[in-house]
């Protein structure tokens, strides 16, 4: 009788493990920007068993980002058919109108269609329609939020990107993760008894590399997502750790210690080619290449605590970046070169920074005391990152302007370690 | 006294047996055995002072095979080395343990250890990787000047990924910053 009471308990567990449900990221928005843009969503014209709530996820993707404001469309469908009076909506405050319509076609895809309107001009701004299997419909929203979100800001939108992440599920369960930029549709691509640390995203958003303490000791690993075909780069004596690739998508700056202390070296994907950058007494580690491939900056405490350094990518020029604090760790640079984010240490909370490499101007970005690993949204617009919230790791997002923040948090496991993917063609 | 010495007595053969049973044992990682030195040695010296023909020099073989590795008395029982927060610096407290190592090591220079480095949760991942790498190494450094060859040593940093402690406090953070020594 015990045993199957056991065994009963044994097939829930299973089937809560299974459940895609239980392992999804929640979106829940903690503080939104200035100068909002005000948007009306309409319900889209539904025809037929619809899996995808198509214009709630535009509506979230729009509110995420902190530009918009949505000003309720009411309850009645509009398509992109639908005869709309424009006036009517710029008189309740919106400046801009998005109706649409999804059907369910007689093969079993889907028609996916929408239009904007510029209330104010009374014109229209674009209109487009997909024909979309199931799978693709969260992803087609994400992309006429996109189209939205340049229309009206006149920059790319990045709710079509992905990130990656580690989620620790127990002791000797973990997983790296690869999900829309919402948190949803999350799939697992590695799974492990030991520690994954350090997702980097190749340029092309095709490859990961990652540390994998699988074997018992940290190994850098470059994988190709689509296929799960998977190689080592670094694998020599002592730990090989912190990949971030080259632009060019060919080398891997990586760190190593088997000439002694944590040190910075470049390497061919296929692990030809090792060359030492860093020739310091200490710890040079968390290389990160500028975009345009010219400067790695990098962590190091050769002048003490941990600072962050820039070096040119040959490794001559080293040149110290930050001053402020005695901890300053984990950077990256914005795509467009101008900012770089880190965390500092400041009166003992490790907090999200950025730095105008121009003017060296120092902006606190967060209000929590635990963050880690900070990457960019590839339009610059926006920073992911792991925090904690009630001891349990969570990732969450804040604008660089400080002003928007949004929690992504799953009901179960530790998450940690993310990364922003790059915009995909 | 006698009770403990027993004990002890006891114990030893207890461990002779299971070392013997141990296949997986190399022979020549033993200790070197007692019987032939030790008898050989006494012997020679009265030969050659000549002082007391009724000398008896007591060989005692109950530690024979046992690995003082094995004896929870012994400092090489202790293989963790605790750190300060940020620091790599081994304590005055824990120099005897490092010592009583680097003597086993240089003593019996087949045996192999990793040494393992470790953090606490806050901050970096990748800085308290290499901080682990560092304690790891300031581990390794003392047992090179006290004559261990590099070949017995590897270092290796789990960073704050394997945490001795669960815990946001001092308690678990300080049982995290350490450098675990293990044969191989």
């Amino acid at each position: 009788m015990p045993r199957l009471i056991a065994h009963a308990l044994g097939l829930l567990a299973a089937l809560f493990l299974l459940s895609p449900v239980a392992a999804q990221l929640r979106v829940e928005i903690t503080g939104v920007g200035s100068n909002q843009i005000p948007v009306s969503v309409a319900n889209f014209r539904r025809d037929g068993e619809i899996p995808q709530p198509i214009d709630e996820i535009i509506r979230t993707d729009l509110q995420r980002s902190g530009l918009f404001r949505m000003i309720d469309a009411g309850a009645v469908p509009l398509s992109e058919s639908s005869a709309v009076n424009l006036s009517d909506f710029k008189g309740r405050g919106a400046d801009a109108l998005v109706v649409g319509s999804v059907a369910r076609l007689a093969d079993g895809r889907y028609d996916l269609r929408f239009r904007l309107f510029d209330t104010v001009k009374q014109a229209q701004l674009d209109a487009l329609s997909f024909v979309s299997t199931a799978a693709e419909l969260r992803l087609n929203a994400h992309r006429i939020a996109d189209r939205i979100f340049e229309k009206l800001t006149g920059e790319r939108g990045v709710f079509a990107t992905r990130i990656a992440y580690v989620v620790q599920l127990g002791k000797t369960s973990f997983e790296l993760h690869i999900a829309d930029s919402d948190g949803a549709s999350q799939q697992t691509a590695l799974r492990s008894r030991e520690p994954i640390m350090s997702p980097s995203w190749s340029a092309d958003g095709s490859r990961l590399a990652y540390v994998s303490f699988e074997t018992g000791k940290p190994v850098v690993y470059a994988h190709t997502i689509a296929t799960g075909e998977r190689r080592v780069v670094a694998n020599f004596l002592g730990s090989n750790s912190a990949p971030s690739w080259a632009p060019d998508g060919k080398r891997l700056a990586v760190v190593l210690t088997r000439d002694g202390l944590s040190q910075i070296y470049v390497i061919n994907v296929d692990g030809s080619g090792l060359q030492r950058l860093t020739r310091s007494a200490g710890i040079d580690t968390e290389p990160a290449f500028s975009p345009d491939g010219r400067f790695i900056y990098f962590t190091s405490d050769r002048g003490g605590g941990p600072q962050i350094y820039r070096m040119n990518a040959d490794g001559s020029g080293v040149a110290r970046v930050t001053f402020n604090g005695d901890y300053n760790v984990s950077p990256r640079v914005s795509p467009d070169g101008r900012l770089l984010a880190y965390i500092g240490r400041r009166g003992g909370r490790y907090q999200v920074h950025t730095l105008d490499l121009a003017t060296s101007q120092e902006l606190a970005l967060t209000d929590t005391a635990l963050d880690e690993s900070p990457s960019f949204a590839p339009n610059g617009r926006m920073l992911l990152y792991a925090t904690e919230v009630g001891r349990r790791g969570v990732l969450a997002t804040v604008s660089v302007d400080r002003r928007a923040k949004t929690t992504l948090s799953g009901p179960s496991g530790d998450v940690r370690e993310p990364t922003w993917g790059p915009f995909i063609k | 006294m006698t009770r403990i010495r027993l004990m002890r007595l006891a114990a030893g053969a207890a461990m002779a047996l299971l070392l013997a049973a141990c296949a997986s044992t190399p022979l020549e990682e033993q200790p070197p055995a007692p019987v032939a030195d030790s008898g050989a040695q006494p012997g020679a010296s009265s030969g050659a002072s000549g002082t007391d023909a009724r000398a008896v020099a007591r060989v005692d073989a109950t530690t024979r095979g046992v690995d003082p590795l094995s004896d929870p008395a012994s400092p090489l029982s202790k293989r963790s080395i605790y750190f300060d927060f940020d620091s790599f610096l081994v304590k005055p407290e824990y120099q005897g343990v490092v010592e009583a190592h680097g003597k086993y090591l240089v003593a019996n220079p087949a045996r192999r250890i990793t040494i393992e480095g470790h953090a606490d949760d806050r901050g970096s991942r990748e800085y308290n990787l290499a901080l682990g790498q560092k304690r790891a190494e300031a581990v390794k450094s003392r047992l090179r000047l006290l004559g261990v060859s590099e070949a017995q040593v590897e270092t290796v940093s789990f960073g704050e990924e394997k945490p001795a402690a669960t815990g946001t406090d001092e308690s678990a953070w300080s049982q995290n910053r350490r450098a675990d020594i293990n044969y191989k």
